[in-house]
């Protein structure tokens, strides 16, 4: 692929490019022939080049004026990544209105809430599934005056006085052009640098979820600073398939993007993201560490099938790999004999594994959300993939510490990102203030107020210190989340969670304690490992209930808390956190039952309360306990599981008191 | 209402047609057995029309009836308004019948895409010299065909396993690959053999969507035999009911639910 001409990027907004669709404009115009978006659709990468996008997205906008969408109306956007919804947002943009992309896979019940507080009067749907959910939110949401959609399939009996194919207005809009042309020029060239670019909504680990609105200069400034911190070209190709209303994928699809120029491809399907992600080969990449998590265990799976002959390879290379291949990426001194074995290794096995997980092309990628096991983050590390870790939040426009290539670790996540300012406050808590910072929380002032001060200062709400040999940001837990236990010492149960879950055998780990003379924990297990373990060892079971009942499966997992607990003793803080007690639970905590948000944290305060059962039998001693839990089907459907599970007592190592009274 | 030759419309809506497929007096036997017993009704362009009745009621060899896989020795079968002579399967796939299998009859060791491009056969032309050499007429012919393919590939959310071999998938996508393939040969009148046999219930809602989706996307006129009652009474405009071969019940859904002769033969009766 030849390099193209560099785009001419204004150091500053100033200069024009202060919106979504001027940047559109510009690499229409000097960008036309090159990809701007890919979706794989009937078996094929179907393409678009920047000057189509523009034409396509320019028909979507004179049919939003048809329909009469009027300056300031919300728009909401529901379903998967494709191009037509990413465009449906910049059209939005075009005719002054705000795009609010929702969490697709949220029931009717919780998108009600978020319709209702934006005041949405147009949605698009992805596909008639969403559009069910819309029909039965607009019983409760009477503003809502037209649907969209975009998958005509199955909508042919709806009544549609109020509802469009998302296509139908696009041919109506272009073949009205004449009519509404000089109306759309107006509002494009109406839009300033601080007029609202999108909403998204937090989902929040507690309370209702919250509009963050940001400005065409949050997303603008935050995607250049971003871009020129990893040198993003208009060469990269990224896959688009992390949810539409998270904060990155808007910066990343649509933010550098539109600033770099670059490619943005989507999945022909969710299941079919990892073949897809193999085809496109990405070179800049975003995951969260589930992702990296799920791909690694599924190599060490496939690993165990293979010959004797590819395993010792894979093996004996993975170990050198281990040794030198972090550092030859970090650009350190390594000998000259290592450098020859190394890129042997590179031929016979990195190389074929980075192809076979889609990373062939991986020149710069973050991983964000939660903490990353310190031996998968090395373990893609080591294989020469550049693998980087980010702090940020929606509030920020993403980015408020990032990590330069050659200072990745594990245990920090980087330094300030450029033009961002950070200090910590006297209980711990970080604040930021940068050109992303959000403009407010949609109609909640006091929200607003007590998260960002005069001066523009954002609380974080987690807790963290600057390390001062290098300069990097480290992150203890959430501020609330950080408590006392009953002697005083400090609660922290990011940091344990987080060294259990770093086996591929626990997927989610609830911590207890705060207040308490002893920590218990609630336990998932990951279906994937234990499954192909419980298959490999002959052990029959029915269900997942089942497994986490077995007894074998509880003996491994106290061997795991053990460990954990032997190396949380060893650290003096954190030493009163060892896990004392634990259960197996009978179900993976889920969204859709509020366990957890849309972007799979837990919601430590909702499990406290739904199991207070459990965690009243953890504490008092007993050996079992029976509950009987409410789930929610995908449908919204509720049912109710029973289960009695058996409680286990793991090994701690007492502590030492470390303030001897002075004699 | 089943007399008018125009057709009706259904309670959602739908126009239905004349009638496509007669079934006049059929009487089937192996050897002693009667299997079928001077059996009439008809089939309507557009409608979903379903055949049930208990265990050995005779529905699996209706099903064959139609299909031209058996010939009745009594009784008469209206196509397209002539009476059908006696034909071979394959003659039958030309006229536009397609179906699916009780007891799934897909190629195992082949993978979905494969076994979806065998429902296009009918489609191609090419002698198997000219796709042995694979140049000219034979690859725009696959390629044409692909292209069907790969739309009921998306239509059915099939595309994570297009590559998949057919042994290593499970029962319920097994159920939908087959449904693929019957769909890719484009068919008049789709015939399904107990769609939802052996499905969970999520499984069976994601069946019953796809059949309507079927009916309402192609305009497919679709026979089916369906044991799950909730299943039948949701999806389908009229019901054949049978009993012991013979028909008890004919008619929409509800009126088939009142039928003292249905409920008697599902329920069981005393004889006194």
């Amino acid at each position: 692929m030849g390099r193209r001409e560099r785009l001419a990027q204004t150091q500053s907004g100033a200069e024009g490019m202060h919106s979504l669709p001027a940047l559109l404009h510009r690499n229409a115009t000097q960008l036309g022939d090159a990809p701007a978006y890919r979706e794989k659709e009937f078996g094929i990468w179907q393409c678009w080049t920047w000057a189509e996008t523009a034409q396509e997205i320019r028909a979507l906008a004179l049919g939003f004026l048809e329909i009469g969408v009027e300056r300031g109306d919300h728009i909401a956007v529901i379903g998967r990544n494709r191009p037509a919804h990413y465009w449906s947002m910049v059209a939005a943009q075009m005719v002054g209105a705000v795009p609010v992309p929702l969490y697709q896979d949220a029931v009717a019940e919780e998108m009600t809430y978020v319709m209702e507080h934006c005041g949405a009067k147009y949605v698009v749907c992805g596909d008639q599934e969403q559009v069910d959910k819309v029909i039965e939110i607009q019983e409760k949401v009477h503003q809502i005056k037209h649907i969209l959609y975009t998958d005509k399939r199955g909508m042919r009996k709806y009544d549609h006085s109020q509802m469009n194919a998302l296509d139908d207005i696009k041919a109506e809009g272009s073949a009205g052009h004449a009519r509404f042309d000089a109306e759309l020029d107006k509002r494009i060239a109406e839009l300033t640098y601080d007029d609202t670019c999108v909403m998204l909504y937090t989902s929040g680990t507690t309370g209702k979820p919250k509009g963050v609105v940001l400005s065409n200069r949050n997303v603008i400034e935050s995607a250049k600073n971003s871009a020129e911190f990893d040198h993003l070209t208009q060469n990269e190709d990224i896959l688009s398939y992390l949810p539409m209303a998270w904060v990155g994928d808007f910066i990343f699809s649509i933010g550098q993007a539109y600033w770099c120029g670059f490619c943005v491809n989507c999945p022909e399907s969710a299941d079919t993201m990892m073949t897809d992600l193999r085809e496109i080969g990405p070179t800049y990449f975003f995951a969260p560490p589930r992702v990296f998590e799920t791909q690694l265990t599924n190599v060490m799976i496939r690993m165990e099938d293979a010959g004797k002959l590819k395993q010792r390879m894979f093996h004996h290379f993975m170990a050198h790999a281990k040794r030198v291949g972090g550092l030859l990426l970090d650009g350190k001194p390594v000998g000259f004999g290592d450098k020859l074995k190394y890129a042997l290794g590179n031929l016979l096995v990195y190389g074929p594994l980075k192809d076979t997980l889609g990373y062939g092309r991986f020149r710069v990628g973050y991983t964000a959300g939660e903490a990353i096991g310190p031996e998968i983050f090395d373990f893609y590390r080591s294989l020469g993939i550049n693998l980087k870790q980010l702090y940020g939040q929606t509030e920020a426009t993403v980015f408020i510490t990032v990590q330069p290539d050659g200072e990745v670790r594990a245990d920090t996540v980087g330094v300030p990102a450029p033009d961002v300012e950070l200090k910590i406050d006297d209980s711990g808590e970080i604040h930021y203030r940068s050109p992303g910072v959000f403009v407010e929380y949609y109609n909640n002032p006091d929200s607003t107020a007590s998260t960002k001060d005069a001066e523009g200062w954002v609380a974080t709400g987690d807790a963290g210190f600057i390390e001062e040999s290098s300069g990097h940001l480290r992150i203890i837990d959430r501020a609330k989340d950080v408590g006392k236990m009953a002697d005083g010492s400090m609660f922290a149960p990011k940091y344990v969670e987080n060294k259990l879950k770093f086996y591929p055998d626990i997927l989610e780990v609830v911590l207890f304690g705060n207040g308490k003379d002893r920590c218990v924990a609630f336990i998932n297990i990951d279906l994937t490992a234990v499954g192909n373990w419980a298959e490999r060892n002959n052990v029959a079971y029915g269900s997942y209930q089942e497994l986490t009942a077995n007894p074998q499966v509880l003996e491994t997992i106290k061997s795991h808390v053990e460990a954990v607990n032997k190396s949380v003793a060893a650290d003096e803080m954190l030493s009163g956190c060892q896990v004392h007690r634990f259960v197996v639970l009978h179900k993976e905590l889920d969204a859709d039952d509020g366990e957890m948000t849309r972007t799979r944290k837990v919601r430590r305060g909702f499990v406290e309360d739904k199991f207070h059962d459990i965690i009243a039998a953890l504490y008092d001693g007993s050996e079992s306990v029976s509950t009987t839990t409410e789930v929610t089907y995908e449908d919204g459907r509720k049912g109710s599981i029973s289960a009695t599970l058996k409680i286990v007592d793991a090994p701690v190592v007492p502590v030492v008191q470390h303030k001897v009274a002075a004699e | 209402m089943l007399d008018n030759s125009e057709g009706y419309v259904t309670e959602d809506g739908r126009k239905i047609g004349g009638v496509v497929m007669e079934m006049k007096n059929i009487t089937l036997r192996f050897g002693g057995v009667v299997a079928i017993k001077d059996i009439s009704f008809d089939i309507r362009e557009g409608e979903i029309r379903a055949i049930i009745g208990p265990n050995g009621a005779g529905k699996s060899s209706m099903l064959n009836v139609i299909s031209g896989f058996y010939v009745p020795q009594e009784g008469e079968v209206w196509f397209h308004g002539s009476k059908r002579p006696l034909m071979r399967p394959f003659e039958v796939a030309q006229q536009g019948i397609a179906r699916t299998f009780q007891n799934i009859a897909l190629f195992e060791g082949m993978s979905v895409l494969d076994n979806v491009m065998t429902g296009r056969l009918g489609y191609m032309k090419t002698n198997i010299f000219q796709q042995a050499l694979w140049k000219g007429k034979a690859e725009t012919e696959e390629t044409e065909n692909r292209e069907a393919v790969e739309k009921i590939i998306d239509f059915l959310e099939i595309q994570h396993i297009r590559k998949t071999p057919v042994s290593r998938l499970p029962y319920g996508l097994k159920k939908r690959v087959e449904l693929a393939r019957a769909l890719a040969a484009e068919p008049k009148l789709l015939l399904l053999d107990e769609p939802m046999a052996g499905m969970n219930v999520e499984e069976k809602e994601d069946m019953s969507r796809f059949v309507l989706d079927v009916n309402d996307e192609f305009g497919t006129t679709i026979a089916l035999i369906e044991h799950d009652m909730g299943v039948v009474m949701d999806l389908s405009d009229r019901v054949v009911v049978m009993d012991y071969g013979k028909k008890i019940g004919d008619g929409t859904p509800d009126e088939v639910r009142n039928n003292q002769e249905v409920i008697d033969a599902y329920l069981g009766v005393s004889h006194d």
